[in-house]
């Protein structure tokens, strides 16, 4: 069995009566990329927050790097960098100062502080604007700082809460380029994500969280080929997606469901048929939970 | 795009550093909030002046109460720089610079330290210039060196204390505009208080809050010290209400620190 990263049994956690994360499960092998997906309010964060020794767990055994996150703290610290939700970036300093400052406190001298910040100003292309206050930057300048700050000393395990959310498709691609380097460097990744295109294209595994429970996990195909068959997707004059239809995809089936079709849509809709996308899966494995949690 | 060079961790910065760091960051900090600054500075002017020329022909006619009025316009603007640690601090507990500030492997209560170092120096600041203002405008103290260094030595104790305090308001406070209100409330102390009229002149019933709280006695003491009033005990009771605050925001801090683990 290769070495885990991330090694998670039975988390459980709530708020006062709120019960956020319900007996977890999961485990992140050493160098690789794991995308955690889940809609809003899912305990995504929470769960980063925990791994990231700044929430208590309830229940369950949590260890990062080999090392216990509420009995091992400190080399747990040592072992990881996060980069959070929002950005940890102070406003009123530049973003030369706000490098500098993390790479004192990592234990840099001055020298190597000043080439380390000149090095990932100049990867994360922030040298022109490395003597601005970082107030006056655009939210992808702040998310570059953000990482490079991350990134100052390299520790076995990285965490990026939702690193792509409100970025350009220009920047996320940059960010997932960079995510990707660092995973050839043998660094460990662990993020989260709204967007599943992002977790199909970076990551290695892939856990579904909704209601407290991991409800799917695997590689992305896994969690494609759950769903199986295919997806006739329906088109009109204008190219807009007018509705979609699974199959097992068997020319009997197909011939089914056409005829149905033919029925209900004007004659010029346009069909096409692909593989389910992880879209598809999100959808069925996060309403077939609230249809449950209504019922 | 050039490859990232990884940078293998070295030991982490040491618990001195780590202060240090801190302390620069906040200093930095400011001196780039300009307003603050500027009002740190004129707010010591301008009531010096206040109190000297407007108010104190009617309370003294005979011109001496630039004598009296200086220890208390000394807390009074202490008080008021002190307070906006409040804020800072609340600040940064709000802002997800503190998650990456846990997540190192560093003694993050230092972010505090460094706000209080900050407010220290800029309270002596505002501190020196009441006190160049007062002998413009014809304070004549009769203190020694000795006395003088007492003198200061209070006064720093006060804005450490009051500073401390106000760091553990910001820590409990949820945003920096609630931090700020709380800290206003606690500005009023002074004025009830031996600051800027003696005691006995106030309604009973008040003379009874103003004696028995700690501004009083920290006023007795700089006066005493500055311009040779007397002091019986009330150096102790300085000494013992500003060490009685100033242990109690310490703890109140700490803990206060602990249990915002996580909490946004
Ligand atoms: N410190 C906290 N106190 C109380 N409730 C919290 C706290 N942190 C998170 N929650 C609640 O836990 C749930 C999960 O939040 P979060 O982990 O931020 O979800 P996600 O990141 O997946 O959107 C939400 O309902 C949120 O309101
Ligand atoms: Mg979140």
């Amino acid at each position: 069995m290769s070495k885990l990263a991330i090694d998670v049994k039975g988390l459980r956690k709530k708020f006062g009566s709120h019960v956020v994360l319900n007996g977890i499960d999961i485990s992140v092998p050493v160098g690789t990329v794991y995308a955690l997906l889940g809609p809003n309010g899912a305990g995504k964060t929470t769960l980063i927050h925990i791994l990231s020794t700044l929430v208590a767990p309830d229940e369950g055994s949590v260890k990062v790097a080999g090392y216990d996150v509420v009995s091992e703290k400190n080399k747990v610290k040592q072992s990881i960098s996060l980069t959070g939700q929002f950005a940890a970036v102070d406003e009123m300093l530049t973003s030369e100062e706000n490098l500098q400052m993390i790479c004192r406190l990592s234990g840099l001298t001055i020298a190597e502080s000043r080439t380390r910040t000149d090095e990932l100003l100049k990867h994360f292309d922030l040298t022109a604007a490395a003597k601005k206050l970082v107030k006056t930057y655009s939210g992808g300048m702040r998310r570059r700082l953000d990482l490079a700050i991350s990134l100052v000393v390299s520790r076995p395990v990285l965490f990026l809460d939702e690193p792509t959310t409100g970025l350009d498709t220009i920047s996320r691609r940059a960010l997932w380029e960079i995510i990707l380097q660092l995973k050839a460097q043998g660094i460990t990744i662990f993020l989260t994500t709204q967007y599943l295109e992002e977790a199909d294209q970076l990551a290695d595994r892939i856990a579904v969280i909704n209601g407290g429970h991991v409800v799917a996990s695997g590689t992305a195909n896994d969690l494609k080929s759950k769903l199986g068959g295919e997806v006739i997707e329906l088109h009109n004059s204008n190219e807009e997606l007018i509705g979609t239809v699974s199959t097992t995809g068997t020319i009997h089936d197909i011939r089914l469901s056409l005829n149905e079709l033919a029925l209900k849509y004007p004659q010029e809709t346009r069909v096409s048929i692909r593989k389910p996308s992880l879209d598809d899966v999100f959808l069925l494995l996060t309403s077939k939970k609230l249809e449950e949690s209504l019922s | 795009m050039t490859n990232i060079t990884p940078r293998a961790f070295t030991k982490s910065s040491s618990f001195g550093l780590t202060n240090a760091v801190f302390i620069g960051r906040s200093i930095r900090l400011s001196l780039r909030n300009t307003e603050a600054l500027i009002m740190a500075i004129m707010l010591p002017v301008m009531l010096m002046l206040l109190f000297t020329y407007v108010f104190g022909g009617a309370i003294d006619p005979g011109g001496n109460y630039v004598n009296y009025v200086v220890p208390g316009i000394i807390l009074l603007c202490a008080g008021f720089g002190s307070a906006s640690t409040a804020v800072d601090v609340a600040h940064d507990m709000t802002n997800g610079i503190i998650d990456r500030f846990r997540t190192m492997p560093i003694q993050s209560l230092s972010v505090i330290t460094g706000h209080v170092v900050a407010s220290l120096a800029r309270n002596s600041l505002a501190t020196a210039v009441v006190i160049g203002v007062a002998f413009l405008v014809g304070f004549r103290p009769s203190a020694n060196a000795i006395e003088w260094l007492a003198a200061l030595g209070i006064i720093i104790l006060f804005i450490l204390t009051f500073t401390w305090l106000f760091a553990a308001i910001g820590l409990v406070s949820g945003s920096p505009s609630a931090a700020s209100s709380y800290g206003f409330a606690l500005l009023f102390l002074p004025y009830l208080s031996s600051a800027f009229v003696p005691t006995d002149t106030m309604p009973n019933w008040l003379q009874g809050v103003a004696n028995h709280q700690p501004i009083t006695p920290v006023i007795e003491t700089i006066r005493g010290l500055l311009t040779g009033t007397p002091i019986h005990d009330q150096a102790w009771w300085a000494i013992g209400w500003c060490s009685f605050i100033l242990l109690t925001s310490l703890i109140w801090c700490f803990i206060a620190f602990q249990k915002k683990a996580g909490r946004r």
